[in-house]
């Protein structure tokens, strides 16, 4: 299957890895990748802080770089949330009913990449290996916003050499939100010790996620603490294999 | 302008030239769809700390009770009165009240009283800190949905569950704030 | 603030308890540092958490039902006009006044005036939001009534000369050891060897209240509920507080939103059946009282229904904002709000906390007067999943960040951004800057805010699409 990859501005520039990993994994599944050069950002974060039509242009932008791609995975539960639930909403919103429609047409064809993998490629066994502890965060975009559901934990139970634990309340959000995390900077903080805890109480040495955004909270406050858990995004976890 | 105009205009200038609203799905099971079942109100009363009495001598319950000064409505089955039973003035100097009751609802452990004659004004069965009710089972339904068919709205209802109660306290449910502490159902076949 | 007469109207300031004194991100770092805050909270929501679940999953049709519930109050909204007006035929055929209050100073003036009129001096209170939301204690206190509030968090809370913290029990943030210290400290008569058990804290509450139940003349109270059909008002409550207060005094005042309507009798089937559940985590609440009107012989035979805009107008005129008048008060929301969990209630300022105050206190009052509230949310989401009657707070929230006034600074980094995304050219350049900030270990403000607590991610080698174009 031809697929077509929206990075992430956040994966792009400061988490390729993840996205490398997404790269890998679909091409050794005996997929064909593309990376269409144009994209830049989905535009959740002018969306979400209240910038609704700043986002015009970059949901346009969007819009015309996949519209004529099928099937479309981004290694991201909340940028694919944006794409699903506010690309037509913005373009509604500035009373572009032609970008409405493609918006939506573009949202319906697009993946998260546990979705893609289980609903899409119908595959559960990618044929991964990594032998490590490994405790998962189900990111509120993900969860709620997407419902992937326990597709990623799917995936994960069928990775060779893991040792997948629970991660207590993990469906409470890390306190990261976007611009949240600086605009409530205390109660973000306050969000993410407790998340810290509980994955420290765990016992793992790696934390995963769908979300490099999450991650990116969450490893940096474990950073901080030098508490020696790393966190590692799902793309990557399932990207490798005993050769690798 | 009063303001009822001006708040009915406000509302109607919020609302604008907006269709009208999509019609309700009522696809959540209805009066009649399931059938009443006594065991389960008899769980749920008990699970709320009600006490039950399967038993078709209410006057040798109540006896057993021990209820002190005893007062009821105006239109209570005689027979239900324990023989030789101190009967209360009023509400306000009564320590035990016994009453009949109009619905009881299987799912949720709820009695209904609206104030027919044996079940008397509002305030009669609040005071007494022991609360004797009478339910026939062929008055218990299965849901709140029957409840709302059985029940005439222009009455005053009272639904009760349980004795009273609070989570007010790190929002543990404790039972005995103001209403009856102590609530026996005798459910008669 | 629109004020043209017959115009939606959002509240007016200086009365009643819907704005803050200060913005959120403050008000919320003061709540954060109080270590027993945080325990009390994290103890109390995650209790109600397990126990509503617990019920919620015994209903094979709550989905079902929330979607019914969603419906009826949209559909509710819609007519509302009509439907007003029909509730005010049938309450003044069954005996009851119906009196309509544009805003809070208005309705404090009318419930103040029917006091007055019996010559009480002390009213007896079932909790009610409305009452809290335009400041009534406070006007009756300035007109030489005393308010006495009777459920027992509200006691704790006027006792403990505090505020409420939580829609459904108001003294949330305080354990069973604080409260016995309140009881101790200003309770009239109270037991010196009070203990702190809950059954005991709450017999003395029984014993302080029982004399003034029976002693006081007026009522006021909110009301969860009215039926257009009937005229039936309804309250639904725990601890038999509600019932004396609807059922000993000789008058009873009632205000109400205008927005807690139901069309039908039967529809309360749908309400009766969210509500407890949500809200306490109970099959049903131990008490529910009806009335309609007056009834001979029965209760208070004087009933004043008081009908309260107060700014709901102006949360109806917004199409996205609007939903927010379907919240039932169940508090499910605060519940699970991770926030909240964290801040308590009076971070939020207003009477109305946690995700539904957040988006309910800005549009009531305008989205000036409580502009950091639309930002109190990660947008997690978990309220919506929570809501009974499926109000999208997460959405409302994002609609209202649209309205409120944004600082120049982030203006300008927000069109920057949006710029140099439209741009590819401008964005790979910006990411190689990205690159050269490489040892940043503190930003600048408003971006401390992140280094204050977590390390930057070590900014890779290679960009993706730097990786991709070599290969």
């Amino acid at each position: 299957m031809r697929i077509a990859l929206f990075v992430t501005c956040l994966a792009d520039t400061l988490f390729p890895a993840a996205a490398k990993a997404t790269v890998q994994l679909l091409e050794r599944l005996g997929h064909e990748v593309v990376f269409p050069p144009e994209q830049t950002c989905c535009g959740q974060m002018h969306v979400n802080t209240g910038y609704q039509k700043a986002a015009l242009p970059l949901v346009r932008r969007h819009v015309r770089t996949f519209e004529d791609h099928d099937v479309i995975v981004a290694p991201s539960g909340s940028c694919v949330g944006s794409i699903r639930h506010q690309h037509a909403m913005v373009a509604r919103g500035a009373g572009d009913h032609g970008l409405e429609r493609a918006a939506q047409a573009v949202g319906e064809r697009t993946y998260e990449l546990s979705e893609l993998l289980v609903d899409v490629l119908k595959i559960e066994d990618v044929g991964a290996y990594y032998p490590h502890r490994v405790t998962y965060h189900p990111t509120c975009h993900s969860l709620r916003m997407i419902r992937v559901g326990d597709k990623p934990l799917r995936l994960l139970r069928n990775v060779r050499g893991i040792d997948l634990v629970d991660l207590p309340a993990a469906e409470q959000c890390c306190g990261f939100g976007g611009t949240f995390a600086l605009k409530n900077a205390d109660t973000s903080t306050a969000m993410l010790a407790d998340k810290m805890q509980h994955i420290k109480d765990t016992g793992a040495e790696v934390c995963t996620a769908g979300d490099a955004s999450c991650l990116m909270h969450i490893g940096g406050g474990l950073n901080r603490l030098d508490a020696g858990v790393r966190t590692v995004h799902l793309a990557e976890i399932l990207a490798a294999t005993e050769e690798s | 302008m009063s303001s009822k105009d001006l708040i009915l205009s406000r509302v109607r200038a919020a609302l604008g030239q907006q269709a009208s609203a999509e019609p309700v799905p009522r696809d959540y099971r209805s009066a009649g769809s399931l059938e009443p079942d006594v065991e389960m109100l008899v769980d749920r009363l008990v699970d709320y700390k009600a006490v039950v009495h399967r038993e078709q001598d209410v006057a040798a319950v109540a006896a057993r009770l021990q209820p002190g000064r005893l007062v009821v409505p105006p239109g209570i089955d005689r027979s239900w009165l324990p023989p030789g039973v101190t009967l209360a003035e009023d509400e306000f100097t009564a320590d035990a009240v016994l009453t009949a009751a109009t619905v009881a609802v299987a799912e949720t452990g709820t009695i209904v009283l609206d104030g027919s004659p044996d079940q008397g004004h509002r305030r009669l069965s609040l005071l007494p800190d022991l609360h004797i009710c009478v339910v026939r089972t062929d008055q218990v339904v299965a849901s709140v949905p029957d409840a709302l068919t059985r029940l005439d709205a222009t009455r005053p209802l009272t639904w009760i569950s349980g004795p009273s109660a609070t989570s007010d306290i790190e929002l543990n449910r404790v039972e005995g704030v103001h209403g009856p502490r102590n609530l026996h159902v005798v459910l008669l076949d | 603030m629109s004020t043209f007469l017959g115009m939606p109207a959002t509240s007016p300031p200086g009365v009643g308890n819907l704005r803050g004194d200060e913005p959120f991100p403050k008000a919320a770092r003061k709540a954060l540092a109080n270590s027993q805050l945080r325990r009390n909270l994290g103890h109390a929501t995650g209790t109600i958490r397990r126990k509503s679940g617990a019920v919620i999953s015994e209903l094979p049709d709550w989905q079902e039902l929330r979607a019914a519930g969603s419906a009826l109050k949209a559909a509710t909204m819609a007519r509302l006009p009509e439907l007003l007006e029909q509730l005010e035929e049938k309450v003044t055929a069954a005996g009851g006044v119906v009196h309509w209050a544009a805003d809070a100073a208005e309705a404090n003036r009318i419930v103040t005036g029917l006091v007055r009129a019996t010559g009480q001096e002390r009213v007896i209170k079932v909790k009610s939001m409305a009452t809290q939301e335009i400041g009534l204690n406070e006007a009756l206190e300035e007109a030489g009534i005393a308010a006495v509030e009777t459920d027992l968090a509200e006691l704790i809370v006027q006792l403990g000369h505090d505020k409420p913290s939580h829609i459904l029990v108001p003294a949330i943030h305080r354990n069973r050891a604080e409260i016995r210290e309140i009881f101790l400290r200003e309770m009239p008569g109270v037991d010196p060897a009070l203990t702190d058990d809950p059954a005991t804290l709450a017999a003395a509450a029984r014993r302080y209240l029982r004399e003034t139940f029976l002693s006081t003349k007026v009522a006021v109270s909110g009301a969860n509920f009215a039926v257009a059909e009937t005229g039936t008002l309804a309250v639904l409550e725990s601890e038999g507080n509600g019932r004396m207060c609807l059922t000993l005094p000789e008058t009873l005042i009632t205000v109400m939103g205008i927005e807690k309507l139901v069309p039908t009798w039967q529809d309360l089937e749908v309400f009766l059946q969210l509500l407890p559940r949500a809200s306490t985590g109970e099959r049903m609440n131990p008490y529910t009282s009806m009335w309609t009107g007056v009834t001979p012989g029965d209760g208070p035979q004087e009933f004043h229904l008081v009908l309260l805009d107060n700014g709901r107008t102006a949360v109806l005129a917004d199409e996205v904002g609007r939903q927010a008048l379907h919240c039932i008060r169940c508090s499910a929301c605060l519940n699970v709000c991770p926030v909240y969990e964290r801040t308590g209630g009076h971070a939020y300022g207003s009477v109305y906390p946690g995700p539904i105050g957040a988006v309910l206190s800005p549009q009531l009052t305008g989205v000036e007067d409580n502009a950091s509230l639309p930002y109190a949310s990660s947008l997690c989401g978990a309220c919506f999943d929570a809501c009974p009657v499926k109000i999208d707070i997460p959405s409302i929230l994002v609609h209202l960040r649209n309205e409120v006034p944004h600082p120049r600074a982030e203006k300008a980094a927000m069109a920057a951004a949006a710029y140099t995304m439209d741009h590819p050219a401008l964005y790979t350049r910006a990411q190689h800057a990205a690159k050269l900030s490489k040892h940043a270990k503190k930003l600048p403000p408003p971006l401390n805010g992140w280094t204050a607590s977590r390390d930057l991610p070590e900014p890779p080698p290679e960009t993706f699409r730097d990786w991709w174009a070599k290969r």
